[in-house]
């Protein structure tokens, strides 16, 4: 089988940023966020469709979130998912220490002032747009339709509920 | 120039960074609705990130500037292209005063998995954001160039070809001066 091809990271951490100022900047079209969510949307279902080809079906929501925190989540961005928590009532948090896509917007260590950290948090908002569009792109190809919001207070860490909508 | 060992970057799966930008310019056509002003995006995405990335380059590969635009080419087909993407350009057709040349791939990670529909094959410049990236970069190392894709497989063309014009070649310009 043909090697799978490589490319140097900085390529996608500067055009997923240049996206997300470009969809910010721009005047006509659908709002930034809904842009950003559905080219992510696109990528986590085609990545899903590839990183799940030779997994034997999965079962229930749990398996498939189990699944993303993993799996999908190795090869997208680069480790597992830190921390799973449910209310078992359909809402998921999942917990990244270090997210990868965020770290060039990171502090070294998660800021302590409450307001530092909001503002902060704002400032990373229109990068997570297309991740969240990512993971849910990810979810829904594999049968668990769910919106997905994500919290950047603690950067480098970042939490992601996914809601899970029937 | 003696070829030198490439510094290895971090790498990912090549699939996640070309799956992203198809998916970036079908939201661009989708919103846009105009070929053009698409075209005119993806260039501008592309010099954005190539005035980024040349700082990226510099710090990694150690080198010093470029004397020339010849050197400067070579430099981005033989190092920066492998560098970043694991391909290789080949550096060729140039002309007589050796300001313009072709920069010739053979495979471009951008276009892996794409199929242009018949209506999109005229007007659609798909890569364009590689020759944005190129005049960006060039720009910060004081050379103006024009790029553009004159050979596309995308389109039907049997390799990529990206001309590179170099309109200005600006003397290094001192923060300072130097007047007392």
């Amino acid at each position: 089988p043909r090697q799978r091809r490589r490319c140097a990271e900085v390529c996608n951490d500067l055009l997923v940023a240049e996206a997300a100022s470009l969809f910010t900047q721009r005047q006509y079209g659908p709002a930034a966020p809904a842009a950003l969510e559905a080219v992510g949307f696109r990528v986590g279902r085609q990545l899903a469709e590839r990183y799940s080809r030779d997994k034997a079906r999965l079962g229930d929501t749990l398996e498939v979130i189990k699944f993303v925190c993993k799996d999908f989540w190795q090869a997208v961005f680069r480790k597992q998912v830190d921390n799973l928590k449910t209310n078992h009532r359909g809402i998921f948090v999942l917990q990244d220490h270090s997210f990868r896509w965020l770290l060039r917007l990171a502090p070294t260590a998660p800021l302590a002032d409450g307001a530092r950290a909001e503002a902060q948090a704002r400032a990373a908002q229109p990068y997570l747009h297309l991740p969240c569009g990512i993971i849910r792109g990810a979810l829904t190809h594999l049968g668990v339709n769910c919106t997905v919001e994500a919290d950047a207070r603690a950067l480098p860490s970042c939490s992601f509920t996914i809601k899970i909508t029937a | 120039m003696p070829p030198r060992p490439l510094p290895q970057l971090e790498q990912i799966n090549a699939e996640i960074f070309t799956l992203t930008y198809g998916s970036i310019v079908r939201q661009l056509i989708a919103d846009f609705e105009d070929l053009d002003e698409v075209n005119k995006q993806l260039d501008q995405m592309g010099y954005n990130i190539g005035v980024r990335l040349v700082d990226e380059f510099l710090a990694k590969s150690k080198m010093g500037r470029c004397s020339s635009f010849r050197e400067a080419a070579e430099v981005v087909g033989r190092q920066a292209f492998p560098m970043f993407l694991n391909v290789a350009a080949n550096v060729t057709n140039w002309n007589t005063d050796g300001t313009e040349c072709s920069l010739i791939l053979a495979d471009n990670p951008l276009a892996d998995f794409v199929e242009l529909p018949e209506e999109y094959k005229g007007e659609l410049r798909y890569s364009g954001l590689l020759c944005g990236v190129i005049r960006g970069a060039l720009e910060m190392v004081n050379m103006d160039v024009d790029a553009r894709f004159v050979q596309d497989m995308l389109r039907g063309d049997e390799v990529y070809e990206i001309r590179l014009r170099l309109k200005e070649h600006r003397a290094e310009a001192f923060p300072f001066k130097d007047d007392d």
